[in-house]
This record gives structure tokens, C-alpha cells and sequence, in this order.
């Protein structure tokens, strides 16, 4: 590899503006320990709470597509964009074909706009698990609006929800009544949903079919009502709707100080994912923990051990005030 | 765990097949590394924009149009610009035997010939940048 390794070295560039440097930061978070630890330490404090839109729903819904059309838009109106696409790792090779890029190529040619395209290595949300990190890195290098697109894999799409201020649902007439999206949680989590394809002549029914289901849903009066949009991102029709949309449902948060409220819970959990990971390691390798896990397994093994009594001797050895 | 390479693979100009592409992206892919696929029609700009925020340990280019001489020198000397001179260039293609030698002088650090296997490609890769 060679080149610039040295964290301090990276950050001092960062600081100057450096797109090199900038995405050689996020490999290092991506690796996680110590360097990753460092690079946030210095990174977090240049934070400006950049807006995240999340954008999720089926493959091949379209997202890469729709996300590529609302950048551009947003370019219009001076904002400095980070996106973030997301892509599956192969659980069997552990590689990965990030393939988002193809979509979005034109936005190469605008140095204000930073592509990252990150593989979901060991997570199952949908995301990476350094997803807020490389959104920290890129608000502090100077993008006031940061995009995510997931995976879309149609599991579970929620770990969006907490990273994002606005998630944008996209859903195609081909993913049929709404049942599938109502199984997936994706009408649990959407601020707008926008059926694209728009171009196909099912698109109209099938944007009612949502509308109903959210009727179903019974939102109390007073809460943020999801709107369903139409857009054909191929045509490009649409597009401004779903930028309005974006632009009201922030506005929404801001007025009922629910954008500070939103920040506070998605800061707090993910303290709490980093303790949680952090102390798992640490109790797994402990030498105590081990040695009765060794020593006793075998009665587990036997049948004269329910494994929940082995998880009581193992808890008993952590004391927690 | 084995250092994950980043490759970014791209079809630069204008001739409009990326098959061969595609295969290779694919297997690099079933080799365990993490592939950026950036489709067709690449200026030299975009793909060395690409690479360094993708910040890949090296960029794949498959040339078919016979403008290797002025593309592959142009993405380097573009990395370079960008302070990414780290970033590797390699290519494959239909390029002439009396210009590997020429390209390789230009900083091109490794030139596969028509039909080459892709797991020579993927030894090659494992040995530079594992
Ligand atoms: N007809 C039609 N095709 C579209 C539209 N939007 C996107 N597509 C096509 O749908 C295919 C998938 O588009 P992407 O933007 O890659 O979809 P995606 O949701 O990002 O896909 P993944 O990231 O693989 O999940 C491409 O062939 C697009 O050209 C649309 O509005 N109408
Ligand atoms: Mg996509």
C-alpha cells in the first residue's frame, strides 16, 4: 500500500481540503481500532451537523438512479453533498461488486460532490457498520447534506432510521400490493415514500395501494404524515416533488425541535452500539471467563448443564452497580 | 483477516461493449476483493476522481478503442495531481506487444494481454497489494 499512512499526516491534509486524504480516513474507519478511534477523536469535534437522508427500498428500485437525479438538484441550490452507497458483501468470497457508482457517474465530474461506495462487510442492517463514521468524516470535511442509500435487501432496513433525519422509502409498481414493503418494516420507517417507475402504467394503483396501507397505520393527528410521491427517476419526472418533500419534512423536525431530539437519540445509540461492541470483545477475551467457559462446557456438552445455568456462572463473574 | 484490496474497474472511452469487464469484476469479486464497477463511457477525469474517493489500491482499465497510449498516462498523471500517486494503474485489452514495454515505462504497473485468465489476474493482484 504505502502512501500517506500517517493518521496525522491524513488529518492535516483533510483539514487543507484533500480529497485523497479524506478517503484514505474513511478506509481507516472502515478498519476499525485504534487508527479509527483516533481519526474520530479529531474528526467529531469538526462536525457541523450536516442533514442525512436515507434512501432505501428494493434492489433495483431505482435508488442509485433517484439518488443521482436529487444531487445533481441539490447542487442547484449550493449545498455540498457526501453520499454514502452501500452494497452487499458476498457471505461466501467476502468480496463485494459495488456497482452503485454506475448510475451516478456523471457526478465525478463535480469536485463538490464526494461518492463513497462502501461493501456491508459483517453487518445485516443494510448498512456498514461504520456508516455514521464515514457521515461524521464527510460533514466535517464540508458536506451540509449526507445520503445513504442501503443495500436494500428488504431484511432489515431499520438500522436506517436511526442514522438518518429524513429516510426516503423508494418502492417499484413490480414490488407488488405493499404487503411485501409492509413485511420488510419499510412502512414503519418511511418519512416519504416514492414509488418509482413511475413510467410504467401500474405505478398509479400501486402508489394508492401504499396510501392506504399508511391510512391503515392510523398516524395520530399531529404527527408527520407520510406523503406518497410518483417519480420516474429514468425520465426524470418527479424529481422536484421529492425535494420539496425532503425540504418539509425537515422543516417539520426543525420547528418542533425534533431535529435536536432526533440528533441527541441517534448520538446515544450509537454510544451505546460502541460500548456494546466494545465490551463484548472484552468480556469474551477475558481470562476468567474463558477458563470456566472451558472447564465447563463439557457438562453443557453432556446434557448436565442447561446452557442458560452456564450463562448465569458466567454473568455472576460481571458486576455491573 | 487479510487486508480487503479495493480495486476500481472501468471501461474508459467510447466503444460500447464492457463484457470483458464485467467477467473480470466478477471473479475479482468471487476472489474475495472489493470491487468498484463504474460502467462505460469513463473519461480519464471520472475514473481518477473515482478512485481516489473509492481510495482503491489500484484501477483496472479494459481498452478495447486502441487509445491506451494517451489513457492510461493521462489517469496517472491525474492520480498524481491529486496527491493518490499510491493508487496502481493496471489494464487489459487489445493493446499491441510493442507497447507493454512503452506503457510499463509510463508507470503502468502491469499490462494482461487478450484472453488472459482471470485468475493470473487475481494471482497478480494478491501478490501487489494483499
Ligand atoms: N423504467 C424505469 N427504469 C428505472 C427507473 N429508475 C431506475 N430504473 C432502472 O432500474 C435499474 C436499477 O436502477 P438502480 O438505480 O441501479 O437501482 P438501485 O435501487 O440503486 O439498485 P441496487 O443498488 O442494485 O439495489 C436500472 O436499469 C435503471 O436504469 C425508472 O424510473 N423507470
Ligand atoms: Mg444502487
Amino acid at each position: 500500500m504505502g502512501g500517506m499512512r500517517d493518521i496525522g499526516a491524513l488529518l492535516e491534509r483533510f483539514g487543507e481540503g484533500k480529497t485523497a486524504a479524506a478517503a484514505r480516513l474513511i478506509t481507516i474507519l472502515e478498519e476499525g481500532g485504534d487508527g479509527a478511534e483516533r481519526v474520530m477523536d479529531t474528526i467529531f469535534a469538526r462536525t457541523s451537523g450536516a442533514y442525512r437522508i436515507g434512501f432505501t427500498g428494493p434492489p433495483g428500485a431505482g435508488k442509485s438512479t433517484l439518488v443521482y437525479r436529487l444531487a445533481k438538484l441539490f447542487r442547484q441550490k449550493e449545498h455540498e453533498i457526501g453520499i454514502i452507497a452501500v452494497d452487499p458483501t458476498s457471505p461466501f468470497s467476502g468480496g463485494a461488486l459495488l456497482g452503485d457508482r454506475i448510475r451516478m457517474q456523471k457526478l465525478s465530474e463535480d469536485p463538490k460532490i464526494f461518492v463513497r461506495s462502501l461493501a456491508s462487510r459483517g453487518s445485516l442492517g443494510g448498512i456498514s457498520n461504520c456508516t455514521d463514521e464515514v457521515a461524521d468524516l464527510l460533514d466535517a470535511f464540508g458536506k451540509d447534506l449526507i445520503i445513504i442509500e442501503t443495500v436494500g435487501v428488504g431484511q432489515s432496513e431499520l438500522e436506517i432510521a436511526e442514522k438518518s433525519h429524513t429516510v426516503v422509502v423508494i418502492l417499484v409498481p413490480e414490488s407488488g400490493d405493499g404487503i411485501q414493503a409492509m413485511k420488510a418494516g419499510l412502512m414503519e420507517i418511511g418519512d416519504i415514500f416514492v414509488m418509482n417507475k413511475a413510467d410504467h402504467p401500474d405505478a398509479v394503483l400501486a402508489a394508492r395501494e401504499i396510501e392506504n396501507s399508511l391510512r391503515l397505520k392510523d398516524i395520530p393527528e399531529g404527527n408527520w404524515q407520510p406523503p406518497v410521491l410518483l417519480t420516474s427517476a429514468l425520465e426524470e419526472t418527479g424529481m422536484e416533488d421529492v425535494i420539496r418533500e425532503i425540504e418539509n419534512h425537515r422543516r417539520w423536525l426543525e420547528e418542533r425541535d425534533l431535529f435536536e431530539e432526533k440528533r441527541r437519540l441517534i448520538l446515544r445509540s450509537r454510544v451505546r452500539d460502541a460500548f456494546m461492541d466494545k465490551l463484548e470483545r472484552k468480556l469474551w477475551h477475558d481470562s476468567s471467563i474463558t477458563r470456566i467457559l472451558e472447564s465447563r462446557i463439557g457438562e453443557v456438552y453432556d446434557g448436565r448443564l442447561s446452557p442458560y445455568r452456564m450463562v448465569e456462572e458466567l454473568e455472576r463473574l460481571v458486576t455491573v452497580e | 483477516m487479510a487486508k480487503k484490496i479495493r480495486v476500481l474497474v472501468a471501461k474508459p472511452g467510447l466503444d460500447g461493449h464492457d463484457r470483458g469487464a464485467k467477467v473480470v469484476a466478477n471473479a475479482l469479486r468471487d476472489a474475495g476483493m472489493e470491487v468498484i464497477y463504474t460502467g462505460l463511457h469513463q473519461t480519464p477525469e471520472m475514473i481518477a476522481e473515482a478512485a481516489v474517493q473509492e481510495d482503491v489500491d489500484v484501477v483496472g482499465l479494459s481498452i478495447l478503442s486502441g487509445a491506451h497510449l494517451t489513457m492510461f498516462p493521462r489517469i496517472i498523471e491525474l492520480l498524481k495531481k491529486q496527491e493518490a500517486e499510491h493508487i496502481k494503474v493496471f489494464g487489459g485489452g487489445i493493446i499491441p506487444a510493442e507497447d507493454v514495454e512503452k506503457l510499463e515505462s509510463m508507470g503502468v504497473a502491469k499490462v494482461f494481454g487478450p484472453g488472459t485468465d482471470t485468475r493470473d489476474i487475481i494471482k497478480y493482484l494478491k501478490q501487489e497489494f494483499e
